[in-house]
């Protein structure tokens, strides 16, 4: 079971990095979300998969008697889930934002902070 | 004793909510003066706890490590707290002379204060996954204040800036993951030991890489720092003072604690990897400060390359480096703050900060150019300020180990700082004005001219201090130093009942 989650955390990675590369900021915000997805997978995954074992313990308990699922990564994930979520709701009205202010997405061509040298032309 | 390091973190937070409530009203910036000022003395009483019992530890909720999470301060977070509570109190107070009430009710204090919790928070913090929060703390008001002012300009900024950062995060959360699969620990104390038992140690090296890869990111390392000087120019000046101290700092402190306190098991292979990283990394961020010609694209490269010469300090790994790499970030924090808030009144009277539009303020403000050259010289590395002993020790530390490659790098890299410097003189001072225009700094309403000048006069004066008497600092540095090169000292204050 690892195996096939390592396998389909890399294969989101790739795609990921497929769609980060493109260029278009839409596009890269998928990826983003993709990729943070995959990493919540190799969290959950690093974890140990236990299935069928929940983690109870017995009434007056201190100590698991049997093996049990860890709990840890899962909240370590819900945690990134939280934040990750705040991120990319703020990364989409900066996307608004910017196809506001430049018509496009297209982040090779976002040259507003730095502006392509004129100096090409020796009469400046 | 586990107040004395949370309040650093929660004076700030308070501040923030505080002067968001206030937001409307001009007491907003007044919360937030006084917030950083409580912050600074907060931290100066956990500077006085560490240097007395060398670290201060707190076990949050009264959970032990490794169990819950573990703030700590040993002499390098405490130092980098102080320093950023100065740098904090500094800005605060330059903010009031520039932040507009448009940009204040949209929450520039309390975002100003909610990066500083994510700053502090991320130095004291002794858990992986804490520091990954903190991180994301630390950089969901980064964003904020970066497009605050909603040009275009920032946007474009702000996008190329949030892009890479949140790609590093994804790596820095991936890392932490196989980390925690690999040792089962997340605190950084158990870390250490789990990880110099682990006997997969290839596995190690290669998530050793990915935090390599990912805080080098964020310090803005050869060839990671793309997103720095696309975006550091665009924002309000004290947005991009604050950027400049701070932001690229978090990222050294992390790779130094990382790289002494966890991952030290084949130090041939991953320091020598820092080391040509570190020497790159001054050399193209000088030679692009060489290219730029803006007043802060020129300051924004030489962050890059100033980032060089801490990174050289932890890659050569002796107590000397050590020592000179923590007196640097001290050194780099004050002096990079200091110039940005210069070019913020620079750009106030002349009108610009592009150098062959802007000219003739030594003229029409020698107070200005007297306070600029002060930090200016610093950073090049003039005796008797401050940047001529961070530079010394680092060039002393690379030639006594050996790395003379690195070392004439330094010293080279020191000289073109000396050309930039020079050029943002002859052009926005020495130069008359184009359009022959005389700003002076009286034309300011005295209430803020003072609320400006008055940090950058602080901030000058303890580079000055520093530079003049070196003695007790160095002597910090390298207590700083021998503690991270002591990574037991360290689990035995995080652990004292020894490992579960």
């Amino acid at each position: 079971m690892e195996v096939v989650l390592a396998l389909l955390a890399g294969l989101m990675v790739a795609a990921a990095v497929y769609l980060m590369l493109w260029g278009d900021m839409m596009r890269f915000l998928f990826g983003l979300m993709l990729m943070s997805n995959a990493v919540n997978l190799v969290i959950f995954a690093s974890g140990r998969l236990t299935p069928g074992q929940p983690p109870l313990l017995g009434a007056g308990g201190k100590l698991p008697e049997t093996a049990m699922a860890n709990a840890l990564p899962q909240a370590l994930i819900l945690t990134a889930l939280v934040i990750g979520f705040g991120l990319f709701a703020f990364a989409l009205v900066l996307a608004l934002r910017a196809h506001h202010s430049f018509g496009h997405l297209e982040m090779n061509d976002m040259r507003a902070a730095e502006p392509v040298a004129k100096s090409a032309d020796p009469q400046e | 004793m586990s107040w004395i390091v949370s309040l650093p973190l929660i004076i700030p937070f308070a501040t923030a909510v505080l002067s968001f409530l206030w937001r409307r009203s001009h007491l907003g910036g007044l919360v937030s003066v006084t917030g950083a000022a409580a912050q600074l003395v907060a931290a100066g009483v956990l500077m006085a706890s560490t240097w007395q019992n060398g670290y201060t530890v707190g076990q949050m909720g009264g959970w032990d490590a490794p169990f819950g999470i573990t703030l700590v301060a040993d002499l390098l977070s405490a130092v980098m707290v102080v320093i950023t509570a100065i740098t904090g109190l500094a800005v605060a107070v330059y903010a009031l002379s520039e932040i507009d009430a448009r940009r204040e009710e949209l929450g520039y204090h309390a975002l100003f204060h909610v990066l500083l919790t994510g700053v502090t928070g991320a130095f004291l913090t002794g858990d992986l996954f804490n520091l990954y929060v903190w991180f994301e703390v630390m950089l969901i008001a980064s964003f904020g204040l970066l497009v605050l002012g909603g040009t275009k300009a920032e946007i474009d900024g702000g996008v190329k800036y949030v892009a890479l950062n949140l790609v590093s995060t994804m790596l820095f959360l991936m890392a932490t993951g196989l980390l925690y699969g690999l040792t089962g620990s997340l605190n950084m104390a158990d870390l250490a030991q789990s990880v110099r038992a682990s006997d997969n140690q290839g596995l190690v090296t290669v998530i050793a890489m990915m935090f390599m890869v990912a805080f080098g990111v964020k310090a803005a390392l050869f060839p990671l720092f793309f997103w720095l000087p696309a975006s550091y120019h665009t924002p309000a000046f004290s947005v991009s003072a604050v950027f400049a101290g701070l932001l690229t700092k978090v990222g050294v402190y992390a790779l130094i604690r990382a790289f002494t306190l966890i991952f030290v098991s084949d130090v041939a292979l991953t320091h020598q990897i820092l080391l040509w990283a570190a020497v790159l990394t001054m050399i193209t961020g000088v030679l692009g400060a060489a290219s730029q010609n803006d007043f802060r694209k020129i300051l924004s490269f030489h962050i890059v390359s100033q980032i060089g010469y801490m990174v050289l300090g932890l890659a050569l790994f002796t107590p000397l480096a050590l020592t000179g790499a923590v007196f640097y970030l001290v050194h780099h924090i004050i002096v990079k703050a200091n110039l940005f808030l210069v070019s913020g009144v620079a750009h106030k009277l002349a009108k610009g900060t592009d150098l062959s539009r802007i000219g003739g303020l030594y003229k029409t403000a020698p107070l200005l150019a007297f306070l600029f050259l002060i930090p200016a010289f610093s950073l090049a590395g003039f005796p008797p300020l401050s940047g001529f002993w961070a530079k010394y020790v680092v060039v002393k530390a690379s030639f006594e180990a050996g790395a003379f490659v690195a070392g004439a790098a330094a010293l080279v890299v020191g000289a073109l700082t000396i050309f930039s410097m020079t050029k943002i003189w002859a052009e926005a001072f020495w130069k008359d004005h184009p359009d022959g225009q005389e700003p002076r700094l009286r034309d300011i309403a005295l209430r803020e001219r003072l609320l400006a000048l008055a940090p950058i006069a602080g901030l000058a004066a303890l580079t000055v201090v520093i530079g003049l008497f070196p003695a007790p600092f160095l002597d910090l540095a390298s207590r700083a130093s021998a503690q991270l090169l002591d990574p037991q000292a360290y689990i035995d204050a995080v652990m004292p009942g020894g490992p579960s």
